[in-house]
């Protein structure tokens, strides 16, 4: 093992981290966004908003991203003229938009489950109890209904956002040169597969470990409830 | 409906059309999704004994594994594979005296690479399953006078699976998405093929969509038949829920 090549290999990966980590950030936001809209829908939207939900959920979650990256950046490149005259070819014509799209649409399609599994998961007689105390409408949905959902949605949407940390990479595909871009770069150009994947993967571990102990922090904060009381007085 | 007409036109099986191509391609996404999935199953319960194993070692050996390539993209790991193995396999030759390039067989990066990457996430799903298998059947096997490996033949195995069916078949669909980046490789599966149709008739968009449904058909395809696996070794269970 080469350790100097590997330190060279770290300080040539590092300048693509602040891309990977902006590319997940704003996508995880906006596709969060998106999936509390469209788990809403799926709850409140009856049979139509039901069956559009189920629609875009099926579509996006049943083909692979890299498809849908390359529809949407070479795919919408054939529109050019109708894109232009709509004023939005800036936004198509820039890989890292196109990227962040593809990624947005396919994490709000996989965390609208998880929301709405969250909302579904709110049981009854707590809505009831909230209604016995003369709350409805928003704010039984604030106070009740909402605080419940997003503890019990936590831990899955927690695996959504590692999910996304790594599929950022897919954008290195269509030549965004964050962390995977470089990596493969600098495999293709010095054929030191195995050093490179070393020092590669270390820094997303990394970037994960953080992430999983920042949302079991979360975790703990959102649920006082299971922890142990202490011993009282009485 | 002129519109209808040259799209299929572009992806028919006409004289101009795509159609053989893309479905020869599709028969290529299942080939390798299939070959990385059983590769995945064989090393998955592998690293499932290990994880299970009553040594230290071994047991952090596979929690390393887990850890590792369920947290690494796994785009790296095709990579890895594919420049890493043609490395290797030039050093190989190198030692038996051959000097010249030899290049890594697409498929088999993909198969090794998928079924890298698809073990580690079917070893959790099959220790999972382990936990649930009822501690009284393992005791009853043993108390019949059983020996390991008839127990794990004719009672453990048995009862992983069925357990482990829901579980795999996720592991399945994650695979066959993640087949799609083995495209990068050169092997001509789904998306590759687009790619070269989308390059040389400057229809991207008609050949994208072609390639999104015609993974959306096998992924549904195989959701359905794994629902029919799970109702099928059900039989003769009784469940609460």
């Amino acid at each position: 093992m080469d350790f100097a090549f590997m330190w060279e290999t770290f300080l040539t990966l590092l300048p693509g981290l602040p891309l990977t980590l902006e590319l997940a950030a704003t996508s995880i936001l906006a596709g969060g966004i998106l999936a509390a809209i469209i788990s809403l829908v799926a709850v409140i939207g009856g049979p139509i908003g039901r069956g559009f939900t189920q629609g875009y959920v099926f579509v996006f979650r049943g083909s692979p991203l890299l498809v849908q990256m390359f529809l949407i950046y070479y795919g919408l490149g054939q529109f050019r003229p109708f894109l232009q005259e709509i004023g939005v070819w800036g936004i198509f014509r820039e890989p890292y938009w196109c990227a962040v799209i593809a990624l947005t649409l396919n994490t709000a399609a996989y965390s609208s489950e998880i929301f709405r599994g969250g909302l579904q998961a709110v049981s009854i007689q707590q809505v009831e109890a909230a209604r016995a105390c003369g709350m409805s409408g928003v704010l039984l949905f604030r106070r009740i209904i909402l605080p419940i959902a997003i503890r019990q949605a936590l831990p899955a949407y927690g695996n959504e956002i590692i999910l996304m940390l790594k599929a950022t990479a897919l954008a290195s595909v269509i030549t965004i040169m964050e962390v995977t871009g470089l990596a493969g770069k600098l495999i293709a150009d010095s054929f030191r597969a195995f050093e490179v994947f070393i020092v590669a993967g270390a820094i997303y571990l990394a970037i994960t470990f953080l992430v999983t102990r920042l949302l079991r922090i979360i975790e703990f904060w959102l649920s006082p409830h299971l922890r142990l009381r202490p011993p009282s007085l009485t | 409906m002129e519109l209808m007409d040259r799209y299929l036109a572009l992806v028919g099986f006409g004289e101009t059309g795509w159609g053989a191509l893309l479905l020869t391609a599709a028969a290529m996404t299942l080939g390798v999704s299939v070959c990385g999935f059983l590769t995945g199953m064989v090393l998955g319960s592998v690293i499932t004994f290990m994880q299970l194993s009553r040594y230290m070692v071994l047991r952090w050996l596979a929690d390393g594994y887990t850890t590792v390539l369920r947290g690494v993209p796994d785009l790296l790991v095709v990579y890895l594979f594919y420049f890493g193995g043609t490395a290797f396999l030039g050093y190989l030759g190198g030692f038996f005296g051959y000097q010249g390039f030899i290049g890594m067989p697409a498929f088999l990066t993909g198969t090794l690479a998928l079924g890298v990457v698809s073990a580690a996430y079917q070893s959790e799903v099959f220790r999972g399953a382990f936990n649930s298998v009822a501690r009284g059947e393992l005791e009853a096997a043993s108390a019949v006078g059983m020996r390991p490996w008839p127990k794990f033949r004719r009672i453990i195995a048995p009862l992983v699976l069925r357990y482990a069916i829901p579980g795999l078949g996720n592991t399945w669909q994650l695979v066959l998405k993640e087949s799609a980046l083995i495209s990068v490789t050169g092997l001509v599966e789904l998306l590759r093929q687009s790619q070269i149709a989308a390059g040389s008739t400057r229809r991207p968009f008609e050949f994208y969509l072609t390639a999104v449904v015609l993974y959306l058909v096998i992924t549904w395809v195989s959701s359905i038949v794994f629902r029919r696996l799970e109702t099928r070794t059900l039989r003769g269970t009784r469940r609460a829920l």
